[in-house]
């Protein structure tokens, strides 16, 4: 018997499956703090969660609306100042991974945050960027989450504000910067991994019940499928589960 | 050694107009009583500086009280956008406001090179984005030992800077706990500062020798204000008022209701109108 679910759903599981038990993953608010704690409560059990507010192997019984609510300090092993999280444990090479959420994204999986329109005289001013520039070029590597549209996924963006591949694929090794960047895009439809030769995110992976014509529709380019495209396993009773209590908990929790 | 002072009369002493001012507190212990008291003061042309700006500084800059933002992440954490900063950069409205903005990494290091008395700040950082080319003030140092090249951000060093903690002692030592943020860092690398504490008490009853204890005589003025971070939060005192980030959504995306909002719950309360929160998430 199948399970029903949500898309939303489907990307979250499908994000948390891709954390292992040992890393140490930087955490971006939202849809990857989601993600990297369902993880933890299922099979990565292990897994140390550092958010950027300094808490370190925090294991919050609800999710954060922000990045650094007290439930992060008071689960955490230890909680570091904002420079020391930033220049010790983030530049100094500690994360295996770090996973961003975005508003638009491109073929190389390059991020915007910061604005739609001209810098100067935006149309659309958004948050800017917190912490994600360096983390996009320190952690390991990138995992990114982000539900597909055509708003969203873009053809060029306007403004970067954190580098994936680069705007052409090429400019991470020119940059001379010895981390992957991202190495994994999580969506609602689909699973994107960078094309070994090219860096452009290519589609590896489609959920139960989406289609190719749906994934082109929702992108704001021409999506690469990769040679052999993979159907996602559809989420099992325990991810359900475990998702929908956390979610469930932590919206009682900020209801007030 | 620091002074205790009522928090009006610490904001008149301390805080001018055209003030280089910041006020920190990453998430937690956010100062919003001294931002209110600034409001109610009607300071003028502050440069405001904040890692993220918030919703003290949505309600300072849709008050009218800056001219420019020095930030590095400016929405309402979770829930969306500062509706009153972006009116400010979309629309000029109620003044135009000129932003500096850099990441997260540059402001925690450019805050403790201003704490370390040193002109810049170097980080493995911006690479391959684009703010480097809208803000000339990132600009790049060649390490003279590898020859790798590094970015580089000023130092902070505001006029004013203001902080919540805990707890001050009788002699007005300060303690934080918990997500210290880049508090230390802020006291230490401004001129003048203020520092508002839930309670001052007989011993600081800090849980281990390496809490965060600012000496007296690094602090400008103390000032007593229960509850004076809501809705932001105070370890061990109150927790984060989510509910209140949600509804400020829609308080701030209009003018009028956000006005309304201001002149009923600041400009005509004092910081007394913060007790209340005081004890609010200590079940």
């Amino acid at each position: 018997m199948s399970l029903s679910y949500k898309p939303n759903e489907m990307m979250t599981i499908a994000a948390a499956r891709a954390l292992r038990n040992d890393d140490v993953c930087f955490v971006g608010i939202g849809a990857p703090s989601a993600a990297c704690n369902l993880a933890r409560l299922t099979h990565a059990p292990q897994i140390t969660l550092i958010y950027e507010s300094g808490t370190i192997a925090t294991k919050p019984n609800v999710l954060p609306l922000s990045i650094g609510d007290g439930e992060l300090c008071d689960t955490a092993l230890t909680t570091v100042s904002v420079p020391e999280m930033f220049r010790y444990w983030l530049q100094g090479g500690r994360m295996t991974v770090g996973f961003l959420g975005g508003a638009q994204i491109d073929r190389f999986a390059n991020l915007n945050t910061t604005v739609v329109g001209d810098y100067h005289n935006p149309k659309v001013r958004l948050p800017g960027g917190g912490g994600a520039p360096e983390i996009a070029t320190n952690c390991r590597e990138i995992f990114i989450i982000m539900a597909m549209g055509k708003r969203a996924f873009v053809d060029k963006l306007p403004f970067i504000t954190s580098m994936g591949h680069g705007p052409t694929g090429r400019e991470r090794r020119a940059l001379g910067v010895a981390s992957k960047g991202p190495t994994r895009l999580i969506t609602d439809y689909c699973i994107f991994e960078p094309d070994p030769e090219t860096q452009e995110m290519t589609v590896v992976s489609i959920h139960p019940g989406a289609t190719r014509e749906e994934i082109i529709e929702n992108c704001g380019w021409t999506p690469t499928f990769a040679a052999s495209v993979a159907e996602t396993r559809a989420p099992d009773a325990l991810e359900l589960e475990v998702l929908r209590d956390i979610q469930a908990r932590t919206k009682a929790a900020h209801g007030g | 050694m620091a002074k205790f002072l009522d928090l009006a009369s610490a904001v008149e002493e301390m805080v001018h107009d055209g003030d280089v001012l910041a006020m920190e507190g990453f998430t937690h212990l956010i100062p919003f009583a001294a931002g209110h008291e600034i409001i109610r003061q009607k300071r003028r042309d502050l440069t405001l500086i904040r890692m993220t700006p918030d919703l003290i500084y949505d309600q300072m800059i849709g008050m009218g009280c800056a001219s420019k933002l020095i930030f590095s992440w400016g929405g309402n954490p979770g829930v969306g956008s500062t509706h009153r900063i972006r009116d400010a950069v979309e629309n000029q409205w109620p003044r135009p406001l000129a932003i500096e903005e850099h990441s997260h990494a540059a402001m925690a290091n450019a805050y403790e090179a201003g704490a370390a008395n040193l002109p810049f700040a170097m980080l493995r950082g911006y690479i391959g984005v684009d703010l480097p080319k809208v803000n000339p003030q990132i600009r790049k140092i060649t390490c003279p030992y590898t020859g790798e090249e590094l970015a580089t951000v000023p130092a902070i060093r505001p006029d004013v800077g203001i902080v919540h903690a805990l707890r001050a002692d009788r002699e007005g030592n300060v303690l934080l706990e918990g997500i210290t943020g880049c508090q230390k860092e802020v006291v230490l690398a401004s001129k003048r500062t203020i520092v508002t504490v839930e309670e001052v008490v007989d011993d600081l009853r800090a849980s281990s020798p390496n809490s965060v204890i600012l000496p007296s005589w690094t602090v400008g003025a103390v000032v007593v204000v229960p509850g004076g971070s809501h809705p932001s939060y105070a370890h061990g005192y109150y927790k984060r008022d989510n509910s209140f980030y949600i509804a400020w959504d829609k308080v701030s995306r209009e003018r009028d209701t956000f006005l309304a909002w201001m002149e009923e719950n600041v400009m005509s309360k004092g910081p007394d109108a913060f007790a209340v929160h005081a004890n609010g998430g200590a079940a």
